[in-house]
């Protein structure tokens, strides 16, 4: 084990792991059963596992056809879409959060037409929080799934043809099973990342308790007058998210 | 260990110490007074997100009265300014948008001398140009379909908001509770609400897309603007002189531009 690596190793650890000592160190522990009871604070939780789940399925249901597309199939201008899919990487979400009220808000190109048809608007409601949460995380199941893609071997999926399986027969039994820790894996990042949004949400669905105020919007306004409420609701946060990646890893990804 | 490991550790350590001396190099000198008592070096102001124009102007115009100073302007929400300040942010001056978040930072000791209300602000409900919903009143917004972004009763310009709504004895539902003023106001300009509530400099800073519309209860629910030097300035002199300035009356004059009343 050289030691070049191991320091430098050992540093980024402490890097990502002490402000989350800072926050336990912190966390107001003689009061934390009563703050834990305030309905405001189990409402926005609610909300965000919430979220984060319809999120994920909205993303599932897009992202892997798009992840296949861009794995498997030729066609010109592929660079630029693999590229296009990942913008939400890199923008801040806050911007995410305005661009989706350019097109689905109630004057937006889309929203407006929502709007006059169907007399229904997104912004402000849960369904807006969704979009904007969904916006932000596809990217990684997107780049998950297209890697698990890129990597899988083809010739199980000619083989299977050969033996006289469909197209979608051969989608769905061979090559999403071979795929499937990937897609895992992507899953979960895509819906850690939902968990935790916060620009695009509030930017796109404001914030109303019950409605669009999900966790980091609660920690946000808890941040204005109470310090110790806000550490409180953080930690809440990072157990319920800690909790159920490590039982979904120990379920689903044993061999990721 | 190899010799060749080692090396490479070293560089590692020396980019590291590099890099770190790089980010404390690029600092100012903290400044001061200098032998004749003039004011030097940067003076970092904490102010409320709502003086953003205003102070900006201002510190401007103080960098050109006091040769050799710069100001610097942290501009966000007062509460999170106070709470910057209580953790040890190297601020000289404090400029909050309430008293209560003024109380926050002089309640924990760390202002140095009293806070002083150098302006008052109140709200306005601002709405598109043409005002296309009517609306000419609080009790206007709790018409079906008017869609309303209040501030959250965590910021100043949501508790005044609820004062107003209170003294008018209107009950009403906002779509949203913004997390500041900027947020509120963002939303009537992006057309996705019909109103909001916001301070009328605000309003007036928006202009080219919003109307300000004024009523009576906002006169219940003014809001003072406290400043104060803060104890562990690192320019205690350039502190003083800087609160001295926003009280005089170059600086109430671009306050009073901007839509603020006096103290």
């Amino acid at each position: 084990m050289p030691a070049a690596l191991l320091i430098p190793a050992g540093l980024g650890l402490l890097f990502l792991v002490l402000p989350l000592a800072g926050l336990v160190l912190r966390a107001p522990w003689t009061t934390l059963p009563q703050r834990l009871t305030e309905p405001g604070a189990l409402t926005a939780l609610r909300l965000s596992v919430q979220t984060a789940t319809l999120a994920t399925v909205f993303c599932l249901l897009l992202g892997v056809p798009l992840a296949w597309l861009l794995a498997r199939v030729e066609f010109p201008g592929r660079r630029l879409v693999r590229a296009l899919v990942t913008v939400p990487l890199v923008l801040p979400p806050v911007v995410g959060g305005v661009a989706l009220l350019l097109v689905f808000g109630r004057r937006g190109l889309f929203g407006g037409w929502l709007d006059a048809t169907f007399g229904v608007t997104l912004p402000f409601t849960t369904a807006g929080v969704v979009l904007a949460e969904s916006f932000v995380a596809m990217p990684f199941l997107v780049i998950a799934v297209e890697g698990a893609l890129r990597a899988a071997d083809h010739r199980y999926e000619e083989a299977a043809a050969t033996l006289g399986a469909g197209r979608w027969t051969t989608f769905t039994h061979v090559t999403l099973p071979l795929v499937a820790p990937g897609l895992a894996a992507g899953a979960v990042l895509c819906w850690a990342r939902a968990l935790g949004e916060f620009g695009a949400t509030i930017t796109f669905a404001g914030n109303y308790p019950g409605r669009t105020q999900t966790m980091p919007l609660a920690v946000y306004l808890a941040l204005e007058t109470d310090l110790e409420s806000a550490i409180v609701l953080s930690l809440v946060l990072l157990v319920v998210s800690v909790g159920i990646l490590v039982a979904l890893r120990d379920r689903w990804m044993t061999n990721a | 260990m190899s010799g060749r490991g080692r090396r490479t550790t070293l560089a590692a350590v020396a980019a590291f110490a590099a890099l770190a001396t790089a980010g404390c190099g690029g600092d100012p000198p903290s400044g001061g007074a200098d032998a004749d008592g003039r004011v030097t070096g940067t003076v970092t102001v904490f102010a409320a997100a709502s003086l953003t124009e205003s102070f900006t102007r201002i510190g401007k115009d103080f960098e050109a009265a006091h040769p050799g100073t710069t100001v610097t302007l942290n501009l966000a929400g007062s509460s999170a300014l106070a709470n910057q300040i209580n953790q040890g942010a190297p601020a000289d001056v404090f400029a909050s948008a309430a008293p209560k978040n003024m109380a926050t930072v002089t309640e924990a000791g760390n202002a140095d001398g009293t806070p002083s209300v150098f302006a008052r602000n109140q709200l306005v409900i601002a709405v598109p140009h043409g005002n296309p919903k009517g609306v000419t009143a609080l009790a206007d917004l709790t018409r079906p379909g008017v869609k309303v972004a209040l501030c959250a009763d965590q910021v100043p310009c949501g508790a005044a908001a609820r004062t107003a709504l209170d003294a008018a004895g209107v009950a009403l539902t906002p779509v949203t509770l913004e997390q500041d003023v900027k947020g509120a106001l963002a939303k009537v300009r992006l057309g996705e609400v019909d109103a909001a509530l916001v301070y009328r400099t605000d309003a007036r800073a928006a202009s080219a897309d919003v109307t300000g519309v004024e009523f009576g209860e906002s006169a219940r629910a003014v809001n003072d603007y406290p400043i104060v030097a803060l104890r562990d300035a690192p320019n205690p002199a350039g502190a003083r002189a800087f609160v001295a300035y926003v009280r005089s009356a170059p600086a109430q004059a671009v306050l009073a531009d901007a839509g603020f009343q006096a103290p």
